[in-house]
């Protein structure tokens, strides 16, 4: 997966075009997500259609400038496409992702180039997404080269800058390092070393600290809300973890099965989340208490369904403990907002029409 | 129930030879492990916590350099056995092992109902039918359907393979199971699901459980006493429920800040430096490079001093 990424940004030639092309943008939302699909197409014997896998589907939101969102589900829910649409790496079905006030779905070569210089990646796995063959030096020059800083002493200083702003320091003794001589800790601040190092205006995030130890873990999830707050990055944060979320991110979005069912501050989804899913979720997330060894805890069985064909109705219903009969699986829930302003949920529990008897 | 402990493991050494010298992976251990028990053994990559596990089942891999020290398991002295006496008597029939990274353990050439039914023939000399017959009653008691059993290890999503796995590891009826990361790759909901099987499996088969993980968290939904281990020695145990209240050593003291925490304000803490290469080790308490709270004591070796039912391997607790 990181390989692929790598793989496109580098064959990319690219050039930033002129500050005039493009207007300073306002206040508005930095990402703005409006009825995107992202689908793949099965195909029978090679050739025939055979229907698609609804990765991910209907999904709108805005990101603000600065703004931290965390996007919550489990393996399968689609969050990966999600980010691969959202880094041009695939092809939305339907809908757009607009940028900075700008359709990426429209952009050519040398603009998609200049999105991916503004938009940073972090990958899951650190070591899988740094070449083994490349030093520290040349794996953060390599977004330089690609981006045309053609100097090498501005290309220099910049890799010692951004070296020092991840706190790998002193640079000089890392320069020269293969990835596999650095602990996940470091590898980890490389691949965020690499990924500030074009100054992006968002940051793409997945599951960052999912593979390092649980002290380690502590310090990059510090060390991402550093930069974010003193670069005011937009970040996306994906993962499967809720724990560790709030450390990070002021909105959750929850998704299931290719959907949102539920966009929230953290706050309210830790203290009152209203989807079935979430709940559960938030159940099946353990602290470090010794009463959990006495109970036996009430997880909706089974696992996500297949995008090939999804559940009718709402998608989370064959598990639902509170399903309604006759409804959830039938019609799709849209967006209610039964509590706070802000807080919405795709579930017909909060629809004040329905009889839940 | 006997007055012995189930497992009674005592000054457990096991290094291995590598080019840069020896590695001292797992470095004076001991550990006593109760019937129908579980004990969670904690500790970051690289600490020997899976060294352990092999270093019990006797799963070693070549480049052993030493290997010492006295297990006994079930009444039964296995430094004694050889290494035919230890495959008959002692692996998939007193302790079975969940291996890490069980989503790819199983073969992927073989019928899963196949792979369970193995240990039956091998150990307890049935036949297949027969053998078949016990796969299908474990598959139903932790929840894998019984049209599963002629299916191979890819047609099966990651919660069935971890219970198939887990089924194979119960099909002897072992006194112990040593789980090493049984969860670690699977999903949120999927992992609440199997540690429930692990508890109901707990009291339904009189089994115990050495359960080897980083994640503090989860560890606690199946232990009943925490070992922490860090560079190959083990620096804390003690019964579960005092120990996620209030850690003794700094070292679990610090590794319980770092855990984030669905709810609460407190501010997560990370530890500084990293662990030491397990080369040529240093005198002196192992964690004394990164510990807030040394002094001139540290540089030498810490005994264990005992706290009520409590151990800790640190000189704060030496008695003035």
């Amino acid at each position: 997966m990181a390989d692929d990424v790598i793989e496109a940004l580098e064959k990319k030639e690219n050039q930033e075009p002129s500050e005039s092309e493009w207007k300073e943008t306002g206040n508005g939302p930095i990402l703005s997500i409006g009825n995107l699909r992202v689908w793949f197409e099965l195909k029978k014997w090679g050739f025939a259609h055979a229907g698609y896998v609804r990765a991910v589907d209907d999904v709108s939101f805005d990101l603000e400038a600065g703004g931290a969102l965390a996007i919550v589900g489990e393996s399968g829910s689609g969050k990966t496409s999600l980010m691969k649409t959202i880094l041009g790496l695939y092809e939305p079905h339907e809908g757009k992702i607009v940028f900075e006030d700008r359709d990426i779905s429209r952009f050519n070569k040398k603009e998609l180039d200049w999105y991916r210089s503004k938009v940073g990646f972090i990958q899951q796995d650190p070591y899988g997404a740094l070449p083994p063959f490349m030093t520290v030096k040349t794996i953060l020059e390599e977004p330089m080269k690609i981006n045309d800083v053609k100097d090498p002493k501005e290309r220099e200083e910049r890799v010692l800058k951004v070296m020092e702003e991840v706190r790998l320091s002193p640079p000089q003794e890392y320069l020269e390092k293969f990835p596999h001589m650095l602990s996940g800790g470091q590898q980890q601040r490389v691949v965020i070393g690499r990924a500030m190092i074009m100054e992006p205006d968002l940051i793409v995030a997945d599951e960052p600290v999912s593979m390092l130890d649980a002290s380690v873990r502590v310090e990059i999830l510090k060390l991402l809300e550093s930069l974010q707050k003193s670069h005011n990055l937009a970040v996306i944060y994906i993962t499967h973890d809720l724990s560790t979320v709030r450390y990070f991110s002021d909105r959750i979005f929850v998704m299931y099965a290719g959907e949102l069912v539920e966009k929230a501050e953290v706050e309210q989804i830790l203290h009152n989340a209203l989807h079935p899913y979430t709940k559960a979720l938030l159940k099946g997330t353990s602290e470090p208490d010794a009463r959990n060894a006495d109970i036996i805890k009430e997880i909706p069985p089974g696992e996500p369904p297949s995008l090939v064909n999804p559940p009718s109705g709402c998608r989370f219903h064959p598990r639902c403990p509170k399903k309604i009969d006759g409804l959830c699986e039938i019609k799709v829930p849209p967006e209610f907002e039964p509590a706070e302003s802000g807080h919405l949920t795709a579930c017909w529990l909060y629809d004040n029409d329905v009889d839940k008897t | 129930m006997s007055e012995k402990p189930l497992l009674n493991v005592e000054d457990l050494n096991l290094y291995f030879r590598s080019s840069k010298g020896i590695v001292q992976a797992v470095d004076g251990v001991d550990l006593q492990l109760d019937y129908n028990d579980a004990t969670v053994i904690l500790g970051e990559s690289g600490c020997g916590k899976t060294s352990f596990a092999k270093a019990v089942l006797r799963l070693l891999p070549r480049n052993v350099e030493s290997y010492c020290g006295s297990v006994e398991l079930d009444g039964l002295n296995l430094m004694e056995l050889n290494d035919e006496d230890f495959r008959l008597q002692a692996r998939w029939v007193r302790m079975s092992l969940v291996p890490q990274a069980a989503m790819n353990a199983l073969n992927p050439v073989m019928k899963v109902g196949d792979q369970v039914a193995e240990p039956l023939m091998l150990h307890q000399g049935m036949t297949k039918n027969q053998a078949m017959e016990q796969v299908e009653d474990m598959f139903k008691r932790v929840g894998v359907p019984v049209d599963f059993l002629d299916r191979y290890a890819f047609e099966l999503s990651g919660g069935m393979r971890q219970r198939v796995i887990i089924a194979m590891a119960l099909i002897t009826t072992p006194k112990l199971v040593i789980l090493d990361e049984p969860t670690s790759a699977l999903d949120v909901l999927t992992q609440a699901n199997i540690f429930n099987l692990l508890k109901r499996v707990k009291s339904e088969f009189d089994v115990s459980f050495i359960l080897i993980t980083h994640d503090i968290a989860t560890s606690s939904e199946l232990a009943k006493n925490v070992a922490v281990m860090y560079a190959g020695q083990i620096v804390e145990v003690g019964d579960a429920k005092r120990f996620f209240d209030e850690p003794l050593h700094p070292y679990s003291d610090k590794l319980m800040a770092s855990v984030p925490r669905l709810r609460g304000n407190q501010e997560l803490e990370f530890i500084t430096g990293k662990p030491p290469s397990l080369i040529n080790i240093d005198m002196g308490c192992r964690f004394a490079p990164r510990c807030p709270k040394r002094f001139d004591k540290c540089d030498q070796e810490p005994p264990v001093f005992e706290i009520g039912s409590r151990k800790v391997k640190c000189w704060l607790y030496e008695e003035k």
